[in-house]
């Protein structure tokens, strides 16, 4: 069975939609159309433009270029890390965290599943590597600004806590343990949400993206639960990579709490 | 009189330098207006902010030990107390009940206490119970910072004679007090801050 193709005309006619939600907004005045013009614009050119930059890599099939491309994506997914939380850094450290725990996390989930489960030749390869660590970023991007968020939340509000039990003689670890704790859960919720609503209250996009492109729906499900194991791994990783990183850099070699080094 | 803790050029951006010897079971008493430092030194001493300078209790220099032992024996007690679990009692260790429970009767503090929540205590009993929890360490040296402030007549009295019972066994305080009068009862070396700098008074 093949994949049914799509005609520009097939994309124009569900483009008027589009027009639908813009006259809808001049009518009840939600004052909306020029962004949903502006959003749907985005999309169409950010998504023919990733087309276009993965057919290249593709067809470059070069390890390096398939490197490079998956860093670019790692960072810009450190850069909503980075932004997300109302408490930052002073110095760069938010996008350091970001970057070191979602290129770990996604790094070490991808390459387990490309060379054990998925194991393309070369596993290395694009058509694999790309789409596969694009969908684990996706994920271990949510949960480590998640964690970064909660940690950051919480640190100052519970200041008193941490530089009493500092003050009592208790280690930097001991005393900010139950943050990194609760930073870390926090971080595992979605996926934990995710994987208990799979399958009853949505269909999860890849599985339904291998159906529609006419795949068997067990062969989909197999997909699909290879990949939530992937997934709440890659989860793990970087809420619990994110959640440490960020306590240890608000601590010095004479186990202080330096809030000084927040905004 | 032996000396206990020795502070030499010690100094942070917002604050000193400031040099002080504290004989062993003397107070020195620090007055001054909010803002003007009292905090920051003590803190500074107990190493919880950044600082440069030498600090030594009984001849051990505070940079040759862990921070956490320096802290253990060098403690500091915030002017707002810190909790981290829902009740009272779990800030203890476990085996201390009898001694938390007659130090707290001490200062006026009913037993029943130990097992309320933090959430409804008021900030006069958190205070005391802050003061209880440092006092269990035995440490040597006791920074205390407004330890008295939220308190009525009767309770201040009470926490003034236990802190006196307690220099009487060779304890050393260190206390930060907006209350003159205080500064007057319990000092035995007595300072003022000003905008940063320490002055004998």
């Amino acid at each position: 069975m093949n994949p049914i193709l799509l005609t520009p005309l097939d994309i124009s006619i569900a483009a008027s939609l589009i027009i639908l939600d813009a006259a809808l907004s001049i009518w009840l005045r939600l004052r909306l159309h020029r962004q949903i013009a502006i959003a749907a614009a985005r999309m169409v050119v950010q998504l023919v433009a990733i087309g276009y930059v993965l057919r290249f890599i593709f067809a470059l099939n070069n390890p390096a270029a398939t490197l490079l491309l998956v860093l670019v994506m790692v960072l810009v997914a450190a850069r909503e890390v980075a932004a997300r939380p109302e408490r930052r850094f002073k110095d760069q450290s938010n996008l350091v965290i970001g970057f070191v725990s979602v290129g770990f996390a996604t790094f070490v989930t991808a390459i387990l599943a490309l060379t054990t489960a998925i194991r393309p030749q070369p596993w290395f390869d694009p058509h694999y590597a790309i789409p596969l660590a694009g969908i684990i970023l996706g994920n271990v991007l949510n949960s480590a600004s998640l964690s970064l968020d909660s940690f950051l939340g919480s640190v100052r509000r519970e200041r008193q806590a941490i530089e009493s039990r500092l003050s009592l003689g208790d280690s930097y670890r001991e005393a900010i343990a139950p943050l990194v704790r609760e930073a870390i859960r926090r971080g595992l919720l979605p996926i934990i949400n995710q994987m208990s609503a799979a399958g009853i209250v949505t269909l999860p996009g890849i599985m339904t993206g291998q159906i529609l492109a006419g795949l068997d729906p067990l062969e989909a499900v197999k997909y699909q639960i290879l990949l939530m194991f992937l997934l709440s791994g890659g989860s793990g990783l970087s809420a619990l990579a994110t959640s440490y990183l960020a306590a240890w850099r608000l601590t010095d070699e004479r186990q202080r709490l330096r809030l000084d080094r927040l905004q | 009189m032996q000396t206990a803790l020795v502070v030499k050029e010690l100094r942070s951006e917002l604050a000193g330098p400031f040099d002080l010897n504290l004989g062993a079971g003397a107070c020195a008493a620090i007055t001054g207006p909010s803002g003007s430092g009292k905090s920051l030194f003590l803190r500074m001493i107990a190493d919880l902010d950044p600082n440069q300078g030498k600090v030594w209790l009984n001849g051990t220099e505070r940079a040759s030990i862990t921070a956490p032992e320096w802290r253990r024996k060098v403690t500091y007690v915030s002017a707002e107390s810190g909790w981290w679990a829902d009740t009272v009692i779990e800030h203890f260790a476990r085996n201390k009940r009898g001694e938390v429970a007659g130090l707290a009767a001490r200062l006026g503090l009913h037993t029943d206490l130990l097992d309320a929540s933090i959430a409804r205590l008021s900030t006069g009993e958190k205070q005391r119970l802050a003061l209880v929890r440092a006092l269990l360490l035995c440490p040597p040296v006791l920074l205390l910072d407004e330890p008295t402030g939220p308190l009525d007549e009767e309770s201040v009295t009470r926490v003034e004679a236990l802190l006196r019972e307690r220099m009487a066994t060779g304890i050393s305080v260190l206390l930060a007090t907006h209350d003159a009068n205080q500064a007057e009862r319990l000092g035995d070396q007595r300072y003022r801050m000003a905008a940063g700098q320490l002055e004998a008074s």
